[in-house]
């Protein structure tokens, strides 16, 4: 193995790849990892007395996904210009989820130590769905914990 | 974990239940050397293998059995102490075993006090041998008969026994070597082929001989061969069965479960896509992918059908364990029990096997202890000493059913009631008006257990409402039918399979719903010309269905699919779109209700997917799946809904056919429609009295005659007032209560209409007050139940003033005499279509009460399956005299066989007609009259 290779292999240790969402106007991190695949949503299911957050389903080749309406689980306002949403597909517990996202942008390499911790002061129910914050070129860039978005159940009760 | 251990788990796990079917035969059958050696077999491969993978535990105790068995196969008298013990190290070993599972090490602690009872046992029952021989040699006698025309066999016997000596010379008691163990084994599956071969052509026989080294004995020598090891006798018969079926198993392999899952859901997937393709196919008329798709179409139903098929298994693997369990169950309680098992081979879902697995045990469970009487009372009652329990299953149309009978004591009619009324089911009133059968079934409500002592057996506090509960909730149903004396029968109705299921595609507030076809009863178009319209009372909308009020709910308002515009504007919104909606007639247990839909597409088969775990707490939904057109829909729960329905209208309304009051018709709960008019005190009548509730403009009531009249219907109808000095108010609506009777109908005005409820009411009848029945609690109040009877003729008298008195009068008078109430309603309405003014009776007994009282009949229609007097006898009794005798009877039977009709003509029938038969009854009513008329 020549020296280039382990340096490189060394930086790779220390770097995580994130696809990254606009959900409004916000950029997010997905960790690639828990990424299964992007997709245009087309006809989701509305299910009566689900909790707001929560889309609906749709057939993704035959499988029946649960589709997470990001603008409202972070309590964002609906999208004015419905432009043709995304949706980045998770898998969680054996079951199939769909994030619906407003759009999907590159994949970015970040090194691990350029991950903070979320400021004191983020918004309680962002706090919780966000593993720490990158700092971009001019930007900042959300991690997503995956996990804690999916975890709906055992938050308290705010859908009022 | 180790693969060489799981297998072992599995297989010895499958070993074991073997072992315990084999040994409750061998019990009743000691003599059958070919179920012992099946036995010695297996325990001896659990021994050799737990040697082998270093397990000591297992092995000392298997040794131990062995050693009793071994025994056995030596002579010694099969006792049922001696089974009862094997049995126990049997439940010891599956005790370690199931540990090994979860912990994937031998648990600690020893078997010594099993060990050292075997042992002792092993001791006395070869001490008893001596006595045992002389049994046993007549046992050979017999068997050497037999043996002489089987001849062929014999080189199999022989060679078995060297191999058995093998083995015993292979196992050190402390130091096991598996491989030669397993050496000797395999000897013994090469051995075994000898005879089969030998068996099977005649000429081969010779070689057969001689490839066993074995010279033919004759057959003197060899009666003397076996009399030194006489059980050993048939085996070689049962060796070459038991080789023929290992044949059949080498060609199965094992799967794993989530393997086959994986498979059902990629081809249910596949099913989905070929719709979608075909849906596709179907609008592109000249397509050149018509013909391969149609293969592929085929293919695909062969495929699901294929998996489906491997996802099937025999009912039998749910039976294995019942007859350990029966057979224990007899050791107990000191019962002679025999288990009979049929249809074993009848294959169902295992979804579905394992859910009734359960229900099937304790059910089996409850007919031999509960069913079967002791002994001695069994002897005492003149029937055979052992109690039989029959347990049957075979497939009709897409369902499996399966009966469990026994010949014991049947149901007790009078200590059900006493429970009854003890755990305040019902009052001895009700209890006194229900069928036997309706009292059956009062042992599926919960909590209930007719044991008056709790046995260790069964009544440990799960019910048979528990069985009921888990056997609908995989669509099931379950019926019973008991006979005092003779014994009960259980049948269980089950689907074939849970993944797909037919379902009905339903449309509510824009969105597409499956409601499964299971619970579907029927389906009615609701019109707002029609009789079929959607009434309301207060706010709660029913239906009125063949003289049933059924509770209705909007499935889109129940899952508040409706934008929230103002109540008022929207329950006005939903009256005119009513106009055109379908009620989807649902049914979950005894409970009837309407769901309300906008549209109804077709049928389709679905497969049920789970709900995601987010969704899974709404109750509305049992799951959703994917349609032929590849969008996902919910699958309704119709037990969700009814739990909505409770909730929703607040009162439980439950709706029963039998909800007449005033008659001898009171037999189960009944729906009382309660109001206010007059007083401040409400007021009660039956709802399955009222035709119709109307709210009318006051400015449509007309004064005519001193009468208030409104037009309804394209006619006048007379209104009544409770209190004949109310009048209706000066501005705003009247609620009317509709009542119609022979074509005509009056108006019952009251105040205000209150509720609806369903209970069981104790009413006391009082005759005090013109118009009212008597008096009930209901919701706590003293309620008036009122007398429609006394206020009908008020209409009617002052409406006919110048025609006939009664209107009855010139209608042809008959009486309808069923015990079903459901019949009764059905029919009357038919009958009084049909130009006849009708009077019930729900027995044969309270029609000759109308007799002897001197209510006169032109024609009787009676049914013939009726408690205490049934049709025949009533029939006979009406043609032997009295005021009926020239009355025409005709019969109503669901069972129109000849040998009926001819029995009925005896018995005095003018005509038998079938119950459903709506058209030939009238036809045939008016044939009898005609006669009656010429007679005359």
């Amino acid at each position: 193995m020549s020296a280039e290779e382990m340096k490189e292999e060394a930086q790779e240790s220390a770097t995580v790849e994130y696809v990254t969402v606009l959900i409004g106007e916000q950029l997010f991190g997905l960790p690639i990892n828990r990424v299964q695949d992007v997709f245009m949503p087309e006809t989701i299911t509305q299910v009566p007395l689900s909790p707001p957050e929560i889309a609906g389903v749709l057939n993704l080749r035959g499988r029946i996904v649960t589709v997470i309406d990001m603008r409202r689980r972070l309590r964002l306002p609906r999208a004015e210009d419905a432009g043709q949403p995304m949706a980045v597909g998770i898998e969680y517990k054996g079951e199939s989820y769909g994030l619906l996202i407003d759009q999907v942008g590159e994949v970015l390499r970040l090194p691990v130590d350029g991950l903070e911790k979320n400021p004191g002061n983020l918004d309680r129910r962002w706090a919780m769905v966000s593993g720490g914050v990158q700092r971009l070129d001019g930007r900042l860039l959300v991690v997503l914990d995956v996990d804690q978005v999916l975890e709906m159940g055992s938050e308290p009760a705010v859908a009022a | 974990m180790d693969d060489l251990l799981r297998e072992f788990l599995t297989e010895t796990a499958e070993s074991l239940d073997v072992v315990d079917v084999e040994l409750v035969k061998l019990e009743r059958d000691p003599n059958n050397a070919g179920i012992l050696g099946n036995i010695f077999r297996l325990v001896h491969t659990i021994k050799g293998t737990c040697g082998f993978l270093g397990l000591p535990r297992l092995a000392s105790l298997a040794h131990a059995g062995e050693t009793l068995m071994g025994k056995f196969r030596d002579g010694a008298p099969v006792t049922p102490p001696a089974v009862t013990l094997i049995l126990a190290s049997i439940d010891r070993l599956k005790e370690i075993l199931a540990d090994l599972e979860a912990n994937e090490k031998e648990p600690d602690g020893d078997d010594n006090d099993l060990i050292e009872r075997l042992e002792e046992m092993a001791r006395q029952v070869a001490s008893g041998e001596s006595g045992a021989d002389a049994d046993a040699a007549q046992i050979d006698a017999d068997m050497a008969a037999i043996q002489v025309l089987e001849r062929e066999l014999k080189p199999g016997e022989v060679s078995l026994e060297d191999l058995e000596r093998a083995f015993q010379e292979a196992e050190g008691p402390a130091g096991f070597d598996p491989i030669s163990a397993l050496e000797a084994a395999a000897a013994a599956v090469r051995a075994d082929a000898g005879p089969t071969k030998a068996q099977a052509t005649g000429k081969a026989q010779a070689s057969g001989k001689a490839q066993l080294g074995e010279p033919a004995a004759p057959p003197a020598e060899a009666a003397k061969a076996e009399t030194k090891a006489p059980l050993a006798v048939s085996s070689p018969a049962s060796e070459t069965g038991e080789r023929k079926e290992s044949t059949v198993k080498n060609q199965s392999i094992r799967v794993n479960v989530d393997a086959l899952e994986h498979l059902m859901t990629m081809v249910s997937e596949l099913v989905l896509t070929r719709n979608q393709l075909l849906e596709i196919a179907r609008r592109n008329e000249e397509s050149e992918f018509k013909v391969p798709l149609q293969r592929l179409s085929n293919v695909t139903a062969e495929l699901q059908e294929g998996v489906m098929k491997t996802r099937m298994q025999p009912i039998g693997n749910a039976w294995q364990k019942l007859p350990r369990i029966v057979r224990d169950l007899a050791q107990d309680l000191d019962k002679k029990i025999e288990l009979e098992m049929h249809g074993a081979d009848t294959e169902l879902d295992r979804q579905v096997l394992e859910l009734i697995k359960d229900p099937l045990t304790h059910m089996v469970r409850n007919s031999a202890d509960h069913g079967l009487e002791a002994t001695a009372d069994r002897i005492a009652a003149g029937k055979p000493e052992t109690g039989r329990v029959t347990l049957s299953a075979y497939h009709e149309g897409g369902h499996i059913i399966i009966s469990i009978a026994d010949d014991g004591r049947g149901l007790n009619i009078a200590k059900i009631k006493e429970k009854a009324i003890r755990s305040g089911l019902a009052s001895e009133a009700e209890l006194d008006l229900m069928s036997d059968s309706q009292i059956h079934k009062l042992i599926f409500h919960p909590g209930f257990s007719t044991a008056t002592q709790v046995t260790s057996v069964s009544g440990r506090g799960v019910g048979m409402d528990v069985v009921r509960t888990n056997i609908e909730l995989i669509g099931g149903s379950v019926e019973l039918k008991s006979a005092e004396g003779v014994g009960s029968t259980f049948t269980i109705k089950i689907p074939l399979t849970l993944a797909i299921v037919s379902a009905l595609i339903v449309e509510a507030g824009g969105h597409r719903f499956a409601v499964p076809q299971l619970s579907v009863v029927e389906l009615v178009r609701a019109q707002f010309n029609s009789e079929h319209r959607i009434e309301m009372i207060k706010d709660t909308p029913v239906l009125r269905l063949r003289n049933k009020l059924l509770p209705l709910i909007h499935l889109s308002r129940l899952l508040k699919l409706e934008d929230g515009s103002g109540e008022g504007a929207g329950a006005v919104n939903e009256a005119a779109g009513d106009e055109n909606s379908f009620i989807v007639v649902s049914q979950v247990g005894s409970q009837s209700f309407g769901i309300v839909v906008d549209r109804v597409f077709h049928t389709e088969e679905i497969v049920v997917k789970p709900m995601s775990t987010m969704l899974r707490n709404i109750t509305m939904f049992s799951g959703n799946t994917i349609l032929g057109d590849g969008s996902v829909i919910m699958i309704i729960d119709p037990n969700g809904i009814v739990q909505a329905i409770g909730g929703d209208v607040g009162t439980h309304v439950e709706v029963h056919e039998e909800d007449a009051i005033g008659s001898a018709d009171s037999e189960r709960k009944v729906s009382m429609l309660l109001f206010r008019a007059g007083t401040r005190e409400p007021k009660a009548v039956a709802l399955s009295l009222i035709t119709r509730l109307e709210e009318i403009d006051v400015e449509k009531i007309e004064l005519s005659n001193g009468r208030y009249m409104v037009q309804y219907r394209g006619g006048l109808m007379p209104l009544v007032f409770i209190d004949p000095a109310s009048k209706p108010p000066e501005q705003g609506t009247q609620p009317l209560l509709v009542f119609t009777e022979d074509g005509r109908s009056m108006g019952l005005a009251v105040d205000e209409i209150v509720d609806i409820i369903e209970d069981f009411l104790n009413i006391e009848v009082s005759a005090d007050k013109p118009g009212v029945l008597g008096s009930a609690i209901i919701k706590e109040r003293a309620t008036e139940i009122v007398d429609i009877g006394y206020y009908l003729p008020q209409a009617f008298a002052d409406w006919f003033d110048r025609g006939e008195r009664s209107p009855n009068r010139m209608l042809p008078r008959l009486l309808l005499v069923d015990d079903s109430a459901f019949f009764r309603n059905m029919l009357t309405p038919v009958l009084k279509a049909g130009g006849y003014s009708v009077t019930t009776a729900a027995s044969a007994k309270a029609a000759l009460d109308l007799r002897s009282r001197g209510a006169k009949f032109d024609v009787i229609v009676s049914d013939i399956e009726m408690p205490d007097m049934n049709g025949f006898e009533f029939a006979e009794e009406v043609n032997s005299g009295g005021a009926w005798q020239n009355v025409p009877i005709i019969a109503l039977s669901s069972y129109c066989v000849p040998e009926a009709i001819e029995r009925g003509r005896e018995a005095g029938f003018h005509d038998y007609v079938a119950k459903f038969d709506r058209e030939g009854l009238i036809l045939s009513l008016r044939q009898s009259r005609a006669e009656m008329g010429e007679a005359a």
